[in-house]
C-alpha cells in the first residue's frame, strides 16, 4: 500500500484555541479511512487544511508525494481531491443538473464559455446524469436544487465532486442527519465507489455506519491523532474511551 | 407544449414591431423625447443586471460608466470639431470601449469585496468619477461641455436617437441572453448561490466576475453617449447622477432581478412614469418618493420581481407545474442581503 494523502504534524490555533496540536494522519490509496473524534477535536478543522481553505504556519500536507500544503482550493480539486462539507453547499437556484455541471467549469476557455451554451455540454450533462441515477436522485434532476432535501442535497453533493472524477473524496459527516435507510443507501454508493478505486476520508460521528465502511481508523483528540488502527482495534482502545467519555483529561470537549 | 413554446417568440416579434412602430404611431416629439430616455434606461438596466443578477453583486457605481461614456463623446466631439450629423453616432462604440476599458481598474478594486462593502466601494468609486469631473480641465469643469446639435428638422428630431438607442437595447438584450445561457453564464449563476464552493470547484471566480463586470459597463457607457449627444450637453452633476444606479437598480428589482426579459420591463414602466410624473406636475423629484413606495412594495409583495410573479401566476392558473423558488429566489435574497442599498 503507499500513502496517497500525508498529513505532517500540523498545527492551527483560532486565537486561544488549539485546533490543531502536531496532527499527523495517512490516507493509504484504495482504503476507506474514517477520522473520529468529540466535538471540537479538530475534525473539520483538518479537513479545512486539507482542502486549502486554512492556511497553516506549521506542518505539511502531501498528496502523492507532493506538497500542496497551503494550496488554493481551486487547485487541490485540480488535483484530485475533492470535499463535501458537513453544511452541505449546493448552488440552491440552480437545477441539480446545473450543480452538476460546475465541476467541469474549470476547462472552459475565457471567451469562449461566454459563446458556449451550457445546454451543449453533452457528453458532460449524460455523465452528470449517471451519476445522479447513481447516487439515486436523478429524478430530481431538473428541479431546483434547493427544493431537495436535507439528505438528497448530501446526494447531490457527493455527485457533484465525483463528475470531476477525483481520486480522494473527503466526506464531511455524510450520514449527520440523513435517514437510516438512506445512511445505508450512502454506505453502498461509498463501498461502490471505493471498489472502482476511489480513496475516501469520512469523518462521522455515527459509530455503526463508521464501522462498517472504514478499513481504518484515526481518532483524534484536542488537536492531535493519538489513535490510528483498524475499527475493531480502535473500538477496544482505552485512550479513545477517555477521549470520548472525558476520563482522565481534565480539560472539557466542545 | 409547443404552442406554449410560441408564445415567447411571439412576444418578442410583437414587442420589436411595436418598438419599431413607436415613432410613426405617436410621432409627437413629446412622446418620442421620453421614448428615448425610456430606450437609454432599459438598455442600462438591462447591461447592469447582466451583471448584477447573475453574479448576486449589486453595484451602485455604473453611473461612471454613463458618465464616462457621456465626457467620451462630448470631449471628442468639441476636441475635433466633428459637425453634428449621423457621423456622430460612430462615437457611440468609442464611448462603450473607452467605458470597458475604465471599468478594468474600477472591477479589480471594486471585486476585492463582497457584498455589503462591495455596494460601498462601488458607490465610493462612483463619487470619486463625478469629483475628477468636476475639477477636470478636459470636461469644463462644473460649466460643463457643449454638444454639437445636428440641424434636422423638429418633427422627426428624435428618430435617429430613437433608433440607435433602440439597436442598443437590442444589443444589450442579445448579450444577456447569449450570457444567461452560456457556460460563462452557468459559472455566474454559480458565484450567486455560494462563491467560495464555486471557486473550490474550479470556477475561476475572479476572472469570471471581472469579465462579466466589464461586459455590463460597455452598453452603459455607449448609451451615455446618446444621453450626451440628445441632451446636447453635458454636466458633471447630470451624467454622474447618483439616482442613474437607484433608477436601474429599481428597474431590474422591480422587473425581476437575473431575468433576461424583466430589467427591460420594469425601465419600460418605470422610466415613462418618471417623465410623466416631472412633465405633469413640474416636480422633478416627485418620482423618488413613487420609486420608494415601489421599492418596499416590490421588497413586501413581490420579492422576486413582476415577470417571475407573473410568469408563476399564470403557470399556476394553467394547472401547470410552477417552478418552485427555493431561497426566497433572485431578487428576495439579495435584497435580504443588502438592505441598505435600498433609496
Amino acid at each position: 500500500m503507499t500513502a496517497l494523502l500525508e498529513v505532517d504534524g500540523v498545527s492551527k490555533s483560532f486565537g486561544g484555541v488549539q485546533a490543531l496540536n502536531l496532527c499527523s494522519l495517512t490516507v493509504e490509496a484504495g482504503t476507506v479511512a474514517g477520522l473520529i473524534g468529540p466535538n471540537g477535536s479538530g475534525k473539520t478543522t483538518l479537513f479545512n487544511v486539507m482542502t486549502g481553505y486554512e492556511p497553516v504556519r506549521q506542518g505539511s500536507v502531501r498528496f502523492r508525494g507532493t506538497s500542496i500544503t497551503n494550496s488554493s482550493p481551486d487547485r487541490v480539486f485540480k488535483l484530485g481531491i475533492a470535499r463535501t462539507f458537513q453544511l452541505t453547499r449546493i448552488f440552491a437556484r440552480l437545477t441539480a443538473i446545473e450543480n452538476m455541471l460546475i465541476a467541469t467549469q474549470h476547462r472552459e476557455g475565457w471567451l469562449g464559455s461566454v459563446f458556449k451554451t451550457a445546454a451543449s455540454l453533452g457528453p458532460e450533462r449524460e455523465r452528470a446524469m449517471e451519476l445522479l441515477e447513481f447516487v439515486g436522485i436523478a429524478g430530481m434532476a431538473h428541479q431546483p436544487a434547493g427544493i431537495l432535501s436535507y439528505g438528497q442535497r448530501k446526494l447531490l453533493e457527493l455527485a457533484y465532486v465525483l463528475v470531476a472524477d477525483p481520486d480522494v473524496l473527503l466526506l464531511d459527516e455524510p450520514a449527520g442527519g440523513v435517514n437510516p435507510s438512506l445512511i445505508n443507501h450512502l454506505a453502498e454508493k461509498i463501498r461502490e465507489l471505493n471498489q472502482q478505486g476511489k480513496t475516501f476520508l469520512v469523518v462521522e460521528h455515527n459509530m455503526e455506519f463508521v464501522m462498517g465502511i472504514c478499513d481504518s481508523l484515526t481518532v483524534l483528540h484536542q488537536g492531535v491523532a493519538i489513535v490510528t488502527g483498524t475499527p475493531a482495534a480502535v473500538r477496544s482502545d482505552p485512550r479513545v474511551l477517555d477521549a470520548y467519555l472525558g476520563g482522565t483529561d481534565e480539560e472539557g470537549d466542545d | 407544449m409547443s404552442s406554449h413554446r410560441l408564445i415567447k417568440p411571439g412576444l418578442i416579434g410583437v414587442a420589436l414591431v411595436a418598438f419599431l412602430a413607436f415613432p410613426w404611431v405617436f410621432s409627437n416629439p413629446t412622446y418620442t423625447t421620453i421614448a428615448v430616455f425610456t430606450l437609454i434606461y432599459m438598455t442600462a438596466t438591462t447591461s447592469w443586471n447582466g451583471f448584477a443578477g447573475y453574479s448576486g453583486y449589486i453595484p451602485l457605481g455604473h453611473a461612471a460608466f454613463f458618465g464616462s461614456g457621456a465626457y467620451t463623446f462630448a470631449v471628442i466631439a468639441q476636441h475635433d470639431h466633428l459637425g453634428a450629423g449621423y457621423g456622430l453616432f460612430g462615437l457611440v462604440p468609442v464611448a462603450g470601449l473607452v467605458a470597458g476599458i475604465i471599468a478594468i481598474p474600477v472591477g479589480l478594486v471594486a471585486l476585492r469585496t463582497r457584498r455589503h462593502t462591495f455596494v460601498v466601494i462601488t458607490i465610493a468609486i462612483f463619487f470619486l468619477f463625478q469629483l475628477v469631473a468636476t475639477n477636470l480641465g478636459i470636461t469644463g469643469g462644473s460649466s460643463g461641455l457643449q454638444v454639437p446639435a445636428p440641424n434636422w428638422p423638429g418633427a422627426t428630431f428624435n428618430d435617429p436617437f430613437y433608433y440607435v438607442a433602440l439597436a442598443l437595447l437590442i444589443l444589450a438584450l442579445a448579450g444577456s441572453w447569449t450570457i444567461r445561457r452560456s457556460r460563462f453564464g452557468l459559472q455566474l449563476l454559480a458565484i450567486r448561490d455560494d462563491e467560495a464552493r464555486a471557486r473550490g470547484l474550479g470556477v475561476r471566480v475572479g476572472r469570471v466576475k471581472l469579465t462579466a463586470f466589464v461586459i455590463s459597463a460597455i452598453p452603459v457607457g455607449m448609451v451615455g453617449a446618446i444621453y450626451a449627444y440628445f441632451v446636447g450637453q453635458v454636466f458633471p452633476q447630470f451624467v454622474f447622477d447618483p439616482l442613474f444606479d437607484l433608477s436601474i437598480a429599481l428597474m431590474a428589482f422591480f422587473g425581476g432581478l437575473g431575468t433576461v426579459w424583466g430589467p427591460a420591463l420594469g425601465g419600460l414602466i418605470l422610466e415613462p412614469l418618471q417623465q410623466y410624473l416631472t412633465f405633469t406636475y413640474s416636480v422633478g423629484d416627485l418620482y423618488l418618493i413613487i420609486y420608494g413606495i415601489i421599492f418596499l412594495v416590490v421588497i413586501l409583495l413581490m420579492p422576486l420581481g413582476l415577470l417571475p410573479s407573473v410568469t408563476s401566476w399564470i403557470q399556476r392558473r394553467r394547472g401547470g407545474p410552477a417552478r418552485a423558488s427555493p431561497g426566497g429566489g433572485g431578487a428576495a435574497s439579495t435584497l435580504r442581503a443588502e438592505p441598505e442599498s435600498g433609496p
